[in-house]
């Protein structure tokens, strides 16, 4: 039984089916070294929906059951799909938080503290300016606010990896807190709304500042952005000489040191980036969503992409595949609670097996000689 | 098995005809329910058995589903993100509900009142008292139990059963609610036992369970021999209380099972008198109340059953208040001073339901502690 959000996947499968002619075109040769990216995530969520199957026959439910809710709940309704879209917004921007400091070899899971600061520093900004000055202005202000700020925060775990060789994973995580309980403090202190008694937050930005939902839709324009900065990233990570500086330096950070790259500016900026993105998605969970900061900010969004980074391969072109699946996946795991009367941690146990199949299946990279290009050429 | 509900054809059908096939299709079907039956919708921002908020309202909707004709559709873990809304609107689109119940503060705005304004036809209901009547919706509306007044029997049944006349309050947030429970307390303690002190310790958040057995553990080395607590899941102080061999009193739903030997009583929401409430007035078509409030005098609260804790005479006092409650005795008896500065903030003696108290930023004298 196949899962239903492979679906998704469908059109790339269709062009791997396609035949390579006997003499192999340069193209034909991409073509099937690339095919093994598709094939091998593929077979590892078919693994995993299997195993999954067989969990809800333990528990006494219909795995027919669970595809049809997950397929109506996230993807089948033109609710459920703005539902979906809408959720994988913000991780597509904390995935690439992850994504483009694993290009340098760094693992950062600092997201969720560049995020809430991003956030929580865009709705401070914004405090004097709300009626002063024209609406957009101000969030075109907030949003290069928010970036910086979460650019500022990831980039002092980047730098300290560099100067002071700290580990960037505990420390990312650690300035995630740091970053929460700063939010904290002046959301009750000095910042705080004091018309509002009982959930501490900062002044409301009003309508009127509210960043609206794309025409037509009720899916706010963080998606957007969402996308345009995965090609963009893309772009900057595969096709420009910085890109191929870092990728050196992660392949490599010795050698990277001989050649004379700028290895601590290449971590610091990589860093940056990531924190940046990070701080995006708190911008538009306060001008799109919350309209004001508070500890609703920290909803986890920076641990999930974590999660979306690592099943993408820390690829920015296929983030926002693997974000709309765990998006819906999310979106649909409330009408699974209601309907099949499971607990909330049945999308999580999913969301586990998929995770732990495909890092299981990195191991399948380069074995099957099918993948291999005819002739001795090896382009892996 | 309802209209919306699986079957091998609906399955191939959706397949077959794509989105918009599913959309017109199962979505009238969904509205036709609607019609006959009242489904009500419900999320929670926590687990439903996390012993505290959450638990106290899923208990109620148990009860709820009892009532003939209503349907309830539940789902848990809900963050106070744009995630609110969407599952409630999938609640709405998807299964027909006709009343929401949106049950953690931070559900309100902007989620509710959004959504309320967007499905008109829709009654929701949220669980804290926010909603005013010059600006919110007509769809939307608030309601609310005054623990307080609960909290306030804790503290005669503890000020009755305490040896060292000290009592430990383990908090999270110094915002007016919290503060209400801890003053309330305390003056339960004193109007048995002038002697008694209520000390008190802030986590700083909602659920710090670490924190929280620390501070438990803290408020037993300071000489305490009754813990209390106002965090979202009392598990933790109950627990390392029981651990330590002091008595306890509960907080939101019942911890009695917790601590079989040093369980005095615990202050409780009854939120079914207001579930069921709205049930039977959907039913005969009455419109909801938008706003409802109320302590002991309405029934939207009660005390947890004594346990091995409550001494005999701290029962009878505890049982005493409560009818003195029921009866509108008020709590709050002026002029009452600030622990800090023994200024008088309370200056004449109100009402339990009194806006005045709702803007509560204070500690009153016989409460150790700071609300900073």
């Amino acid at each position: 039984m196949s899962d239903a959000p492979l679906a998704t996947e469908a059109p790339r499968d269709v062009i791997h089916s396609a035949p390579p002619r006997a003499a192999e075109s340069d193209f034909a040769v991409r073509l099937r070294a690339n095919s093994e990216y598709v094939v091998i995530p593929l077979l590892a969520l078919a693994i995993a929906a299997g195993l999954f199957a067989i969990f809800l026959l333990a528990l006494g439910k219909s795995p027919a059951d669970f595809i049809f809710y997950v397929w109506r709940g996230g993807f089948g309704t033109s609710f459920s799909l703005q539902n979906t879209l809408q959720r994988s917004a913000p991780l597509i921007l904390t995935a690439l938080a992850v994504a483009i400091p694993a290009r340098i070899g760094l693992i950062m899971i600092g997201g969720e503290g560049a995020l809430v600061l991003g956030g929580f520093a865009s709705a401070a900004l914004a405090i004097p300016m709300l009626g002063h000055v024209p609406p957009i202005p101000t969030l075109i202000v907030m949003g290069l606010f928010a970036m910086a700020v979460g650019g500022f925060w990831v980039g002092i775990a980047g730098y300290l990896r560099y100067a002071r060789g700290v580990n960037e994973t505990i420390s990312s995580l650690l300035l995630t807190y740091i970053g929460i309980a700063i939010m904290n403090f002046f959301v009750e202190g000095a910042l705080r709304d004091l018309t509002d008694p009982n959930k501490p937050s900062t002044k409301p930005l009003g309508k009127a500042y509210m960043i609206g939902t794309i025409p037509g839709t009720e899916v706010h324009w963080g998606l957007v952005f969402g996308l345009a900065l995965c090609v963009g990233l893309y772009f900057l990570m595969s096709r420009t000489t910085f890109g191929f500086a870092a990728r050196v330096t992660g392949g490599n950070f010795r050698a990277a040191l001989a050649q004379g790259l700028p290895v601590g500016r290449l971590i610091v900026a990589c860093s940056a980036i990531a924190g940046a993105c990070a701080g995006l998605a708190g911008f538009f969970e306060v001008a799109a969503i919350q309209g004001r900061a508070n500890a609703s900010l920290a909803a986890g969004y920076g641990f999930t992409g974590i999660l979306v980074s690592f099943l993408a391969r820390h690829n920015p072109l296929v983030i926002p595949v693997v974000a709309i699946l765990f998006g819906g996946l999310v979106a649909s795991g409330g009408l699974i609670q209601r309907r099949m009367d499971l607990p909330d941690a049945t999308v999580l146990v999913l969301q586990g097996l998929i995770f732990v199949v495909l890092l299981t299946s990195e191991t399948l990279y380069g074995r099957f000689p099918i993948f291999k290009p005819r002739g001795e050429r090896d382009r892996t | 098995m309802t209209a919306t509900e699986i079957s091998r054809r609906t399955l191939l059908r959706t397949a077959a005809l794509g989105v918009a096939g599913a959309t017109l299709g199962l979505g009238a079907a969904g509205r036709a329910f609607a019609a006959k039956d009242l489904t009500v919708g419900v999320v929670y921002v926590g687990a439903r058995d996390d012993f505290g908020w959450n638990q106290a309202h899923a208990v109620a909707i148990k009860a709820l589903k009892d009532v003939p004709g209503v349907k309830v559709v539940e789902e848990e873990n809900v963050p106070e993100t744009d995630a609110v809304s969407k599952s409630m609107e999938s609640m709405i689109n998807l299964d027909g509900a006709g009343l929401i119940l949106a049950t953690s503060f931070g559900y309100y705005k902007p989620f509710v009142v959004d959504l309320a304004k967007k499905y008109p036809d829709v009654e929701f209901r949220h669980a804290a008292p926010l909603w005013n009547k010059a600006t919110d919706p007509k769809n939307a509306g608030s309601y609310f139990g005054y623990l307080n007044q609960a909290h306030y029997v804790d503290g005669v049944a503890a000020g009755l059963s305490t040896k060292t006349n000290k009592l430990g309050f383990v908090a999270a947030k110094p915002i007016a609610s919290v503060l209400s429970n801890i003053n309330s307390f305390m003056l339960g303690a004193r109007s048995v036992n002038p002697k008694a002190t209520v000390q008190v310790i802030f986590t700083g958040d909602w659920s710090l369970p670490v924190r929280e057995a620390e501070s438990a553990n803290a408020l037993v080395d300071a000489g305490c021999d009754v813990i209390t607590c106002h965090v979202d899941g009392p598990k933790v102080v109950i627990e390392t209380a029981e651990k330590r061999g002091v008595k306890s009193c509960g907080h939101n739903a019942s911890q009695a099972p917790l601590a079989p030997k040093g369980f005095i009583t615990g202050a409780e929401y009854k939120w079914i008198t207001i579930y069921k409430g709205y049930a039977t007035d959907l039913a005969a078509g009455k419109p909801l109340p938008n706003f409802e409030a109320g302590g002991y005098e309405h029934d939207y609260v009660q005390n947890t059953p004594f346990g091995a804790g409550a001494s005999p005479e701290g029962q009878k006092a505890a049982l005493a208040a409560i009818e003195g409650l029921k009866a509108g005795k008020p709590i709050y008896v002026g002029p009452l001073k600030d622990n800090k500065t023994g200024k008088v903030v309370i200056g004449k003696t109100y009402g339990n339901l009194d806006p005045y108290l709702d803007q509560m930023d204070y500690l009153l004298e016989g409460v150790v502690g700071s609300t900073t």
